[in-house]
């Protein structure tokens, strides 16, 4: 058997040593913003594929979006080692989902909602999976997306974003996102989102995928990047008048 | 030196270099042979590529105990595997054993690990497993605290198809140039390279490496400078 697990409470010993108990962790590999809005047909959710290490910029090709099931979409930026364990155990809720063989299927919100609750035990027992997500799909015509993160917060909206995103994206979004976008204007507000993120967020890379869910299913976009405009007179001089600043 | 508190925006590095690169074949791993114990060198010799299966190889970096440790598991573990499935393993399934011990583990243990290694299926392929237990394919990997030197040597020198000679020169001139900037890393390079053919381990001592910036010819003694140079070589 694999004895690879530390149980979290030592079952068998009259004292629990420090090395049985788990605390709450730092994370080390980490993902940045993801960002999702509802459109017309379904769900559009952009993330870049930039895999941190501190602050270096180390990994550059990491899918961070993945499609759960038939219908749903899931996104996550923080600690990609607890991403990689939580789609295992999406795999295993799918698995048993597939065994009833009824007909029936796992939708979005059953999957947010099962998220919402591994998220919420683990950081009860000051052992959180160090993410934030985003839950996207589309199931019978309806349009679902959520968020929870690490501390168990969870809700859903027409737009949501992780991290960076919170600060950047949403106000965008307040301001430009309407009922029933288009797939065109959907894909260009989120371009807009996530250019501002590359301008502004340290750990984001010029390397990203767009996802589209429909009632058809999720098809992930190839990696592509981003032009960015540095062409400002602002930007050519700067100091001048000002020698010194910045 | 608390590492794990504060800055949360410095990585935990950890001493050595280690590197694995495919090409078109096979896949070649290469270390520096460096073990520190604070600022003394412990082993100046040390072998970080270590065997898993005759078709499986891994580069650790960090904490020796730990990758030591975390090999013997995997190396067990894979051996049954090998016997129950009657074929040799693919480098994914050791891969993920080692992300396993890593991932579930990941509070006590501070390893830096590379998998590399060739099988049937899938030919030569690497896989990271960093800090925390992240599982990451890649056409070439590197880690250990010498590779901070390395990310801008790789986004230059690499490319795709090498062959398997372009492949160990890249290898063995990238330990050489962490060696040179990196005071954890250090003594000889060592490369294992696994195709189909097999398993090819080189060893390129400190004298058979390019020199860098800085750096000079080495010499038995200043004697030996004097004699072969003009009668006022030494300047005052």
């Amino acid at each position: 058997m694999l004895d690879s697990e530390v149980p979290a409470t030592s079952k068998n010993s009259s004292v629990i040593s420090e090395a049985d108990s788990q605390r709450t962790l730092y994370p080390y590999v980490t993902g940045t913003s993801v960002v999702g809005i509802k459109y017309k047909d379904g769900i559009l959710m952009a993330a870049d594929m930039g895999g941190s290490y501190g602050s270096t910029l180390r990994y550059k090709g990491v899918e961070r979006m993945k499609p759960v099931g038939k219908h749903s979409l899931i996104g996550a930026s923080g600690e990609l080692s607890d991403f990689q364990e939580i789609l295992r155990y999406l795999d295993e809720l799918m698995l048993y989902d597939n065994l009833w063989d009824n007909g029936n299927s796992l939708g979005p919100k059953e999957v947010h909602n099962y998220l919402t609750r591994v998220m919420y035990n683990r950081r009860n027992q000051f052992n959180p999976l160090w993410n934030s997500l985003v839950l996207g799909g589309v199931k019978n015509g309806q349009k679902y997306l959520g968020t929870v993160n690490m501390i168990g917060v969870h809700y859903e909206d027409n737009h949501v974003a992780t991290g960076f995103g919170n600060h950047l994206a949403r106000p965008i979004l307040r301001d430009e996102w309407h009922e029933n976008l288009s797939f065109e204007d959907g894909v260009k507000l989120l371009e807009k989102c996530m250019r501002v993120l590359l301008y502004r967020d340290r750990s984001a890379v010029n390397k990203l995928q767009a996802t589209n869910i429909t009632e058809e299913g999720v098809t992930i976009s190839q990696p592509y990047a981003l032009k960015t405009s540095w062409n400002l007179a602002a930007f050519k001089n700067p100091t001048v008048g000002a020698e010194g600043s910045w | 030196m608390d590492l794990n508190s504060g800055d949360l925006n410095s990585p935990l590095s950890t001493g050595t270099t280690i590197i694995g690169v495919t090409y078109n074949g096979g896949v070649v791993l290469g270390a520096d042979s460096r073990t520190s114990t604070g600022m003394y060198v412990a082993n100046r010799a040390s072998d970080k590529i270590t065997q898993l299966t005759d078709n499986v190889y891994l580069c650790r970096s960090g904490s020796a105990a730990d990758t030591q440790t975390i090999s013997d598991y995997v190396r067990y573990f894979l051996h049954q595997h090998t016997i129950q499935l009657g074929q040799p393993t693919t480098v994914k399934v050791a891969a993920n054993l080692v992300r396993l011990l890593a991932y579930n583990n990941k509070n006590m243990l501070q390893a830096g690990l590379i998998v590399g290694g060739w099988d049937k299926y899938e030919g030569g392929k690497i896989y990271g497993v960093p800090l925390g237990g992240t599982i990451i394919e890649q056409p070439f990997a590197i880690g250990g605290s010498g590779s901070s030197y390395l990310y801008g040597f790789f986004d230059q020198a690499w490319k795709e198809g090498m062959t398997q000679e372009e492949a160990e020169q890249l290898v063995v001139k990238a330990v050489s140039l962490a060696i040179a900037r990196d005071g954890a890393s250090g003594g000889v390079v060592r490369t294992v390279t696994i195709n189909s053919e097999g398993v090819a381990r080189k060893f390129y001592p400190g004298d058979s490496l390019p020199l860098w910036h800085e750096e000079l010819e080495p010499h038995e003694s200043l004697l030996d400078i004097l004699s072969t140079s003009n009668p006022e070589p030494m300047v005052s």
